[in-house]
């Protein structure tokens, strides 16, 4: 059975460095944070580059396709999570670098490995965000 | 120089608040240098304690020091504090360090983790993360990286088992096998539960003293002979699960005491889970990178004789991890071993030299690595 696709959607904590990333989340973009000075895309989005410690940064919008870094099947999942069963929780390499950490979901956990090509895909939290997971790219 | 040290001897404490828990390391730490509340002039504590970290708690205890310091780096804050203390005692800001941890986690609920954190948006709630799934995340890794195996982190959870047979006041101390490590519940793959640590109440203390006072204490002290922090974190979206932050930790503090890794005779390494076990010490340069997984077989943790005796008081894996923080615990077992007063089944013979580390925070991320390496009296 595929699991993931019925976890929960709590609101992501919103703050006015990282609004404009949850509200590409509504168009389905994932947008993460590029550093006009030394070129590097950095995760979690802020507004100071901390590679090269510039604050001239700006958004840029990623294909949202990646391929898993480390998983973990999560047996013991905590609160609301829970009821949905075993959880799988990743760091994903996006092609464009960030490794970000994510659930993959719409996924059968023997069909997991590191190295699986996997696309963003979005649900909706509340009025101001979407949550991003990613799922096998078919 | 380390005068005083002290574990409480409790794992399930439902009776006591957690002030009255640190008061209590407190004075058993006294009370093993020989000195009393009333000669403490320095106390540093984490950001777990209760209140307005040092205000409540000197308050509490009744002390007035003249240099108080709180820093938090999770479980490993006691190694840092005490590299901290031996700096203010040196600069004439205090002669008897006090430093304490107690946690309740079997009682109270834990914190809520904060909301203004600049990654709270990012980690945590939306994805269902547990402390053991940012632990399993570099055991996938590492083994997808270097072919270790559950077998190989099982031994470390075995090595620690032998030990903690000799410990009446551990919480488990039955000895436990490979098999039985590989075949305990998965918790978040890969990581069984025999590759967790426990979830203890509890506490201890150090005390840390100028030259000056110790002179006059009748109790054999440990040296101080070299650190090493560094925070790890998850570098801009470029983490590297492999390895933790004792690769920068680790060679400052070789560096500052002048010795190499064949030098150290027992080593407390940091065991929230056995996969932070394995990375550390490749961290530490025991082993090469990679390597870890074939250093820690054939018994090398065991005491009194393996290649590197580890964690003789059974560790954070089977005695004590109070308030899920273990760092305290690893300095107080060094000192034990560096008196001779480990149980005897698992003291080192002529024990001069011992490293303790600790890793706090989670692996998977963001954590605090410190090492200490401390010498007998006479080394």
């Amino acid at each position: 059975m595929k699991i993931g696709n019925d976890f929960p959607t709590p609101a992501p904590v919103i703050n006015p460095e990282t609004e404009a990333f949850w509200a590409g989340t509504l168009e389905d973009k994932f947008l993460i944070r590029a550093c006009k000075a030394c070129g590097e895309n950095h995760w979690y989005p802020r507004a100071k580059c901390p590679f090269c410690h510039s604050f001239d940064t700006e958004w840029l919008e990623s294909s949202g396709k990646g391929t898993i870094y480390s998983y973990t099947i999560n047996h013991k999942a905590p609160g609301p999570f829970a009821a949905s069963g075993p959880s799988v929780i990743a760091y994903v390499e996006l092609d464009e670098g960030p490794r970000v950490i994510t659930n993959i979901v719409d996924c059968e956990t023997d069909d997991l490995a590191i190295g699986t090509r996997v696309e963003a895909v979005f649900f909706p939290a509340g009025d101001d965000a979407a949550i991003y997971r990613f799922r096998p790219i078919a | 120089m380390i005068a005083g040290a002290y574990e409480h001897p409790e794992r399930i404490i439902p009776n006591k608040s957690l002030a009255q828990v640190h008061s209590e390391v407190a004075a058993g730490a006294l009370a093993d240098a020989g000195l009393s509340f009333s000669d403490v002039d320095g106390y540093f504590c984490d950001a777990s304690i209760p209140g307005l970290m040092p205000l409540s708690l000197t308050d509490y205890m009744g002390i007035r020091p003249r240099h108080v310091a709180s820093t938090e780096t999770g479980g490993s804050s006691y190694l840092v504090h005490v590299a901290q203390a031996v700096q203010a005692i040196k600069a004439g800001a205090c002669d008897v360090a006090l430093i304490t941890l107690a946690g309740l986690p079997r009682q109270l609920k834990p914190n809520p983790a904060s909301a203004t954190a600049p990654e709270a948006g990012f980690e945590g709630g939306m994805w269902g993360t547990t402390i053991p799934a940012m632990y399993a995340l570099a055991a996938q890794r590492h083994m997808y990286e270097y072919g270790t195996t559950s077998e190989q982190l099982a031994e470390i959870r075995v090595a620690a088992s032998q030990h903690a047979q000799y410990n009446p006041n551990a919480l488990f101390q039955k000895p436990v096998t490979v098999e039985e490590v590989v075949n305990s519940r998965m918790i978040s793959d890969p990581l069984h539960l025999l590759d967790c640590c426990v979830i203890t109440d509890g506490g201890g203390a150090l005390v840390v003293v100028s030259p000056d006072v110790a002179k006059d204490l009748d109790r054999q002290t440990v040296k101080f002979l070299g650190h090493g922090v560094s925070p790890k974190h998850t570098d801009g979206g470029k983490i590297d699960l492999t390895y933790s932050g004792a690769l920068y930790s680790g060679p400052r503090a070789f560096e500052e005491a002048g010795v190499t890794q064949d030098d150290i005779d027992y080593a407390s390494i940091y065991d929230s889970f056995t996969i932070t076990v394995l990375e550390t010490i490749e961290d530490l340069g025991f082993c090469e990178r990679g390597e870890g997984g074939k250093f820690v077989m054939d018994g090398a943790l065991q005491a009194p004789f393996g290649r590197l005796p580890f964690n003789t008081d059974g560790g954070g894996l089977c005695n004590n991890h109070p308030g899920n923080r273990g760092g305290i615990t690893k300095v107080i077992e060094a000192v034990r071993q560096l008196r001779g007063e480990a149980a005897p089944q698992v003291q080192v013979p002529d024990a001069q030299l011992a490293l303790a580390h600790g890793t706090g925070g989670m692996l998977g991320s963001r954590h605090g690595s410190a090492t200490l390496i401390l010498g007998r009296e006479d080394a």
